[in-house]
């Protein structure tokens, strides 16, 4: 039997990067972290609803997609601020000062670090490695990466940020 | 079309060798390029074209980006940054210098301890040019393997190299390809390339990927003809978007060139390469969680045996290595085993590539002879220590690794040199401490990340981090007694002893280091409650950092 891919749920132009990535995998539950990485490319985060319609393209229980997204660090079921401010927490950074970067940012801002600032404007987040460990402490703004960072240079940033 | 020196029919007097890999990068090199090649072209009033930019990857001395070499006089230039001294400095240079006079400038001793292999192309082709690399010999061990040579003489030089995993485990590569070639159960193989480089503190893969791409793809082409495979997959971090635009402009390149896709060479073989980005989980550096993963499902590993040379992906027989391994791959087929064997103390042979961080003056991407001292590596490579402050320790290995004290500066760096020392050679992470940390604060951040990423499969390691880090709060906090330091080394030896996959198992190594060389400062905790580095919070709850 043929297998009918499901409508996109909104009238949205994104679903159709989706579904590209979907046809282009063949339909297969093996894709699933790969076009979950297209959805929260093309729409900042995760959902329920969106999980339900890749469960259902790629013949994957609700258990998995829900298994599969929070799994993993990388996918969020949160929608994130107008901007992001990742600081990078690998032993490089975290030695060099990364923990009285966020510990400034958290008190000044009032946002715990994986939240969002009360007027959606700042998502604050860390990330494991970045991998740019000569530039430690470094923190990424808005996928920019920056280095070599002071709590107060830092601060600077988000306030340049509009 | 990128204006590249190497399609010129006169060579250019001088090039610019400008580095983007990803830490120049974010030092705005691109943006340096851009300029750089403006500037010439303004000043190059009769269009003769001699001075050129080229985009290179890794030029290794990431502390003082962005980089510019000129290979034909040998001259590196620092922080190149946009509008600084130094950037007119260089253009004044490219229109003046005449290679054919003037000595070549004594290298930097950051320079001079390295051997390259893996990085032999780093920093000097443009690794979004497949052209560039076959220049310089690539995909020649490919093709001189499938026209010269059987799968089992191209394993026996694999194996006579002496090449040992350089994902961490140690490993002899030649044996595993020689266990996957055996294996004669399925109609179908595979090789898979592990790029999820979760270690905190290492980018060693991140810069192979983002600076030679196609030596990787040669590596894992040579092994799926050895062992009869026609599938590859890399499996590739997605925090390293860089790393993964190169390698998949790398594989576009490769089709079209005929080096990857159907009857490579005109030959029987055939080969596809795909990427499947990994989604932030340390454990699916784990083999068998790396294949659940790559495979649509939550990264948990199973237990082993069966390994995945005989029952891996899809229950197939597959061939797992890592970047670095394949990386070295094609220079073994090119010059021998024997040549790559000359190399090295005991049983770790060749070279390997270290991402030296931390409290040291020189940071960046070294790649040095197996057996060469730590003490060269911190103080004659890497400078010494910023400001000139007392070392104290260099973490080797990551979350899985140890710290190695002063004392032993002058141990040597190889695989069982470093076991023997209570850490291990890991992917090649190295965090160099001074004063200014405290070793206990070092071994509750890492067991914080074992913790924060343990899958959660088994008990020992689940519970047994979670306990673990505790017991350390207390610590760092001035709340413990002689009784919790007792449970915490009755502790991680379970864990140690008791877990289902590598996280659990190595996870108590950092505890387990720092009682070893530092239990001072853990006795200084408790007894005295104070910190010697004054790094933590005595009498304070402790604020979770990271």
């Amino acid at each position: 039997m043929r297998q009918v891919s499901p409508a996109a749920p909104r009238d949205d132009k994104r679903w159709r990067m989706v579904d590209a990535r979907i046809r282009r995998l063949g339909n297969s539950p093996e894709g699933l972290i790969e076009v979950l990485h297209t959805v929260q490319e093309a729409f900042g985060y995760l959902d329920h609803e969106t999980l339900a319609y890749v469960g259902n393209a790629l013949g994957v229980p609700p258990s998995r997609t829900y298994g599969v997204a929070t799994f993993y660090s990388h996918f969020t079921m949160k929608p994130q601020g107008e901007h992001t401010c990742v600081v990078c927490t690998g032993t490089a950074c975290y030695i060099n000062g990364a923990g009285s970067i966020i510990k400034r940012i958290s008190s000044e801002l009032n946002v715990e670090p994986g939240e969002t600032t009360a007027d959606n404007r700042l998502s604050l987040l860390t990330a494991r490695c970045l991998g740019a460990c000569s530039l430690a402490p470094a923190v990424v703004f808005d996928n920019e990466v920056q280095g070599k960072l002071t709590p107060d240079d830092v601060m600077t940033h988000l306030e340049q940020l509009s | 079309m990128r204006d590249n020196a190497n399609h010129r029919r006169i060579p250019p007097r001088v090039t610019a060798n400008v580095c983007e890999a990803a830490g120049c990068v974010s030092l705005r090199s691109i943006e340096v390029a851009r300029l750089l090649e403006q500037r010439l072209d303004e000043l190059d009033e009769r269009g003769t074209g001699d001075a050129t930019v080229k985009r290179v990857g890794c030029l290794g001395l990431c502390a003082a980006g962005p980089l510019v070499k000129i290979p034909q006089t040998g001259e590196l230039f620092e922080n190149v940054t946009v509008g600084s001294e130094a950037f007119v400095r260089l253009v004044d240079h490219l229109m003046a210098a005449d290679p054919t006079k003037g000595a070549r400038p004594e290298p930097s001793s950051f320079f001079v301890h390295q051997t390259p292999v893996v990085l032999e192309n780093s920093g000097l082709i443009d690794p979004e040019d497949i052209d560039d690399y076959i220049a310089h010999g690539g995909y020649e061990a490919l093709k001189g393997a499938l026209t010269g040579m059987s799968p089992t003489q191209v394993i026996d030089q694999v194996v006579a190299s002496g090449l040992r995993g350089r994902g961490g485990g140690g490993f002899p590569v030649g044996i595993k390809w020689q266990t996957v070639a055996k294996s004669r159960t399925s109609d179908r193989k595979y090789v898979v390339c592990n790029a999820d480089e979760g270690d905190p503190g290492a980018f060693m893969d991140r810069s192979v990927l983002e600076s030679d791409p196609h030596r990787v793809l040669e590596g894992m082409a040579i092994a799926a003809y050895a062992v009869g495979a026609d599938t590859g997959y890399v499996y590739c971090r997605a925090e390293y978007p860089l790393a993964v635009k190169r390698l998949k402009t790398a594989i576009r390149q490769a089709r079209r060139k005929g080096v990857l896709g159907q009857h490579i060479a005109d030959s029987q073989f055939s080969f596809h390469v795909e990427v499947r980005l990994g989604a932030g989980a340390f454990v699916c550096g784990e083999e068998t969680a790396l294949i659940a993963s790559i495979e649509g499902r939550r990264g948990s590993p199973r237990p082993r045996p069966p390994y995945p040379a005989v029952s891996g992906l899809h229950g197939r027989p597959t061939l797992i290595n890592n970047v670095e391994s394949f990386a070295n791959i094609a220079p073994i087929i090119r010059n021998g085993g024997e040549w790559y064997a000359k190399t090295g103390v005991g049983r770790s042979r060749g070279t390997k590539v270290f991402a030296l961080a931390g409290r040291v003056v020189r940071t960046g991407l070294i790649e040095v002879p197996m057996g060469i001292t730590l003490r060269e590596v911190i103080f004659d490579i890497g400078g010494g220590i910023i400001d000139g402050r007392p070392f104290k320790a260099v973490q080797t290995g990551g979350p899985s690794g140890g710290c190695i004290p002063a004392e032993l500066l002058d141990a040597t760096l190889d695989y069982e040199s470093l076991a023997e020392k209570g850490s291990i050679m890991g992917s090649g992470g190295m965090i160099v401490l001074d004063d200014t940390s405290c070793m206990v604060d070092v071994a509750r951040f890492f067991m914080d990340f074992s913790r924060d990423e343990s899958c959660g499969k088994c008990a020992p390691c689940r519970s047994g981090t979670t306990q673990l880090r505790m017991l350390l709060d207390k610590i760092v906090e001035g709340q413990a007694d002689m009784r919790d330091l007792s449970r915490l080394e009755e502790l991680a030896s379970m864990v140690k002893a008791t877990s289902l996959c590598g996280l659990g198992q190595n996870a108590p190594n950092p505890i387990l280091s720092t009682l070893r060389f530092f239990r001072h400062e853990y006795l200084a905790h408790i007894k005295e409650r104070v910190c010697p580095a004054g790094v933590c919070p005595i009498g304070q709850k402790s604020e979770v950092t990271v």
